[in-house]
């Protein structure tokens, strides 16, 4: 080995880094880094649309079929349940693939990356924004992948429609990523898991209305789904979808979310769905600035 | 401000220090000045208070009294500056090893902001210093533990850091690996000027450094080059080896009038000329002996003369069991 090898010795020493810059960098950097191991870990991504796929084509087939045979025109509005459902599996992609990919935060954590990033001369707020957008990037993709079965579930989108839901998907990922990264800021190990998905994740998504409308619920049960981040997020997709495959705007009203007897607006709903993220967000954020 | 007018030329200097948890003191007033290009070793059992102090001086922690500053800052005042002028090398892992050898480093590099027309020629020159070059584009998960830590090292001083704090780099590697993780960090010294301060227990890796603070119970017991430790053990140490070893030292301090040192299945002696002494204590003693050693002493002898127990090599066992079970349940489908 040569000593001139290393081109440059103490003299180049930098004096300081401004850390604005650098947490600006530092939150890019973690998000390129989850994108990267994600095409990485392709094994991963496919294996996550399995479970949207058995509910999507195994519960969509067998309950349209059940449907039909108990009062003949399908499902409510004429709808056939499998189109019904499809915007709620997508749904379903993204809450996973996003809780599971802002939590990794705690394999971060475990297997000592995490430090790298906590001694870096950067605000550490980059590690809960870098892995909250780094996980919505990755569950958004996900959610993505699924939009090319819409022609199998009768439903024709429009590029406008493709266009909207993008938008609806990342939102709905960025705040779901949020509360993966809040709850794993916490967590020292992967012990509370089983119980994040049992308690968190598993009633999330049954309160959401993925599988059945919101209207028309006991009062205890009508009080569980308002209170569902992921009700805001799949109402707005099932109205762009059904939308875009020809579902009447008065069937439409019926199938979606009420405050008191009024139907939510879009707008709203998803900036329910934004502010929820971001609070979060800012949770995730403070716990990790606080933290030795 | 107070802190560019210290009148030393410390890089690492400590007046003081303190750390508690609770009512237990981690760290009780410690006093340290380290010189710039100079490798400073600090020594001690687990739980001695070492990665406690490194950790304060790297801004990991905050102290509970005293001060500390590195490169002339204060660690609590400034730590972004502090960190943007320190390296770091961990006792447990801290590579992303689904990323390659070249990604973790230009993470780094970005990380820390390291000029981008320099980048690429760093993290080559690096890399190459660490003989890693050929497996630059290899997933960390394919590495040895050897190779990870070289990389860590790598990583630790690519954006020029003033000192690099190593936390018992060589744990758990073998001896031969361990041989050339200490080359490599004297190649760097010698390249780059830079002050190395590392922690180990390893008694035989302490002789490597320049001066040695040795630690225990949370302060700093002794503190001088590698031949000032040992000549306060003053003379030869001659290990006496028997099954019973209180029968031995019961004779040795009647018969030598001596205070010899007792181990589970050995007594140590301490004597000036070792070589006249070896004779005698063979014929006076009557206890069955099955081995005498005669040798230097060495920074263990001055570890037990000062604290009265040798220093024991403790692996970071569980930790590393801990993290092999993660792995094992990440992969078998514990993550979706």
């Amino acid at each position: 080995m040569s000593v001139e090898s290393i081109p440059v010795a103490s003299s180049r020493r930098r004096q300081s880094v401004d850390i604005r810059w650098a947490t600006v960098r530092a939150i890019y950097m973690i998000w390129r880094r989850d994108l990267v191991r994600f095409w990485r870990d392709r094994t991963r991504v496919i294996g996550a649309l399995v479970q949207p796929l058995l509910f999507l084509v195994i519960l969509g087939t067998g309950l349209s079929s059940a449907l039909r045979g108990a009062g003949g025109g399908g499902f409510r509005g004429g709808i056939d349940y499998t189109t019904f459902i499809y915007p709620g599996i997508i749904g379903m992609a993204v809450l996973f693939s996003s809780i599971f990919s802002g939590m990794s935060i705690i394999w971060d954590r475990e297997f000592g990356f995490l430090k790298e990033v906590l001694v870096a001369p950067i605000d550490r707020s980059a590690v809960a924004i870098g892995k909250t957008l780094g996980g919505a990037t990755q569950a958004c993709i996900q959610g993505l992948i699924l939009l090319v079965l819409a022609p199998f579930v009768g439903v024709k989108l429009t590029p406008l429609a493709v266009l909207a839901l993008i938008g609806l998907i990342f939102c709905l990922a960025f705040s779901l990523s949020a509360v993966g990264v809040a709850i794993a800021a916490r967590m020292r190990s992967m012990m509370g898991f089983q119980f994040v998905l049992n308690f968190l994740v598993q009633p999330a998504f049954f309160l959401s209305g993925a599988l059945f409308p919101l209207s028309g619920l006991p009062a205890w049960m009508t009080a569980l789904t308002r209170l569902d981040p992921l009700a805001y997020g799949v109402d707005p997709i099932r109205r762009v979808v059904l939308g875009a495959s020809g579902v009447p705007g008065p069937v439409l009203d019926q199938l979606s979310m009420t405050f008191g007897g009024h139907v939510v607006p879009v707008a709203l709903e998803v900036a329910i769905l934004l502010a929820f993220g971001l609070v979060l967000m800012l949770v995730a954020l403070l716990n990790f600035r606080h933290q030795d | 401000m107070t802190q560019n007018s210290v009148e030393t030329e410390a890089v690492v200097e400590t007046r003081g220090l303190v750390k508690t948890y609770g009512k237990v003191e981690a760290v009780r007033g410690i006093d340290l000045a380290v010189r710039p290009g100079e490798v400073f070793g600090f020594l001690g059992p687990n739980g001695a208070g070492k990665s406690t102090t490194i950790s304060i001086l790297c801004t990991l922690l905050r102290p509970t009294g005293g001060q500390a500053l590195v490169a002339g800052i204060d660690v609590t005042r400034d730590p972004g500056s502090v960190r943007s002028r320190i390296g770091l090398v961990f006792q447990d892992p801290s590579l992303d090893d689904q990323l390659t050898a070249r990604e973790n480093l230009e993470f780094h590099a970005f990380l820390y902001d390291v000029p981008r027309a320099d980048r690429r020629a760093r993290i080559d020159g690096v890399l190459e210093m660490v003989e890693l070059h050929e497996r630059a584009g290899s997933q960390v998960r394919t590495f040895s533990g050897g190779m990870k830590r070289r990389l860590e090292i790598a990583r630790g001083i690519l954006h020029y850091p003033q000192v690099l704090f190593l936390d018992e780099p060589t744990l758990g590697l073998d001896p031969q690996t361990r041989n050339r993780i200490w080359a490599y960090l004297h190649d760097l010294r010698k390249r780059e000027g830079i002050t190395l301060f590392m922690t180990t227990h390893y008694m035989d890796e302490a002789e490597f450094c320049d001066r040695i603070a040795i630690i225990d119970h949370g302060s700093i017991i002794a503190l001088g080059t590698p031949d000032e430790l040992k000549a306060m053990v003053g003379g030869d140490v001659i290990t006496v080896a028997t099954r019973e070893v209180a029968a031995a030292t019961d004779q040795i301090r009647r018969i030598f009038e001596l205070e010899p040192v007792a181990d589970r299945d050995s007594v140590r002696i301490e004597v000036p000329e070792g070589a006249t002494f070896v004779p005698r204590l063979m014929r006076e003693l009557t206890v069955p002996v099955s081995a005498v050693t005669l040798s230097r002493p060495s920074l263990d002898d001055v570890f037990l003369k000062l604290t009265g127990k040798a220093i024991r090599d403790e692996g970071a066992g569980e930790m590393d069991q801990m993290r092999n079970m993660m792995s094992m349940w990440s992969r078998s489908g514990g993550r979706r």
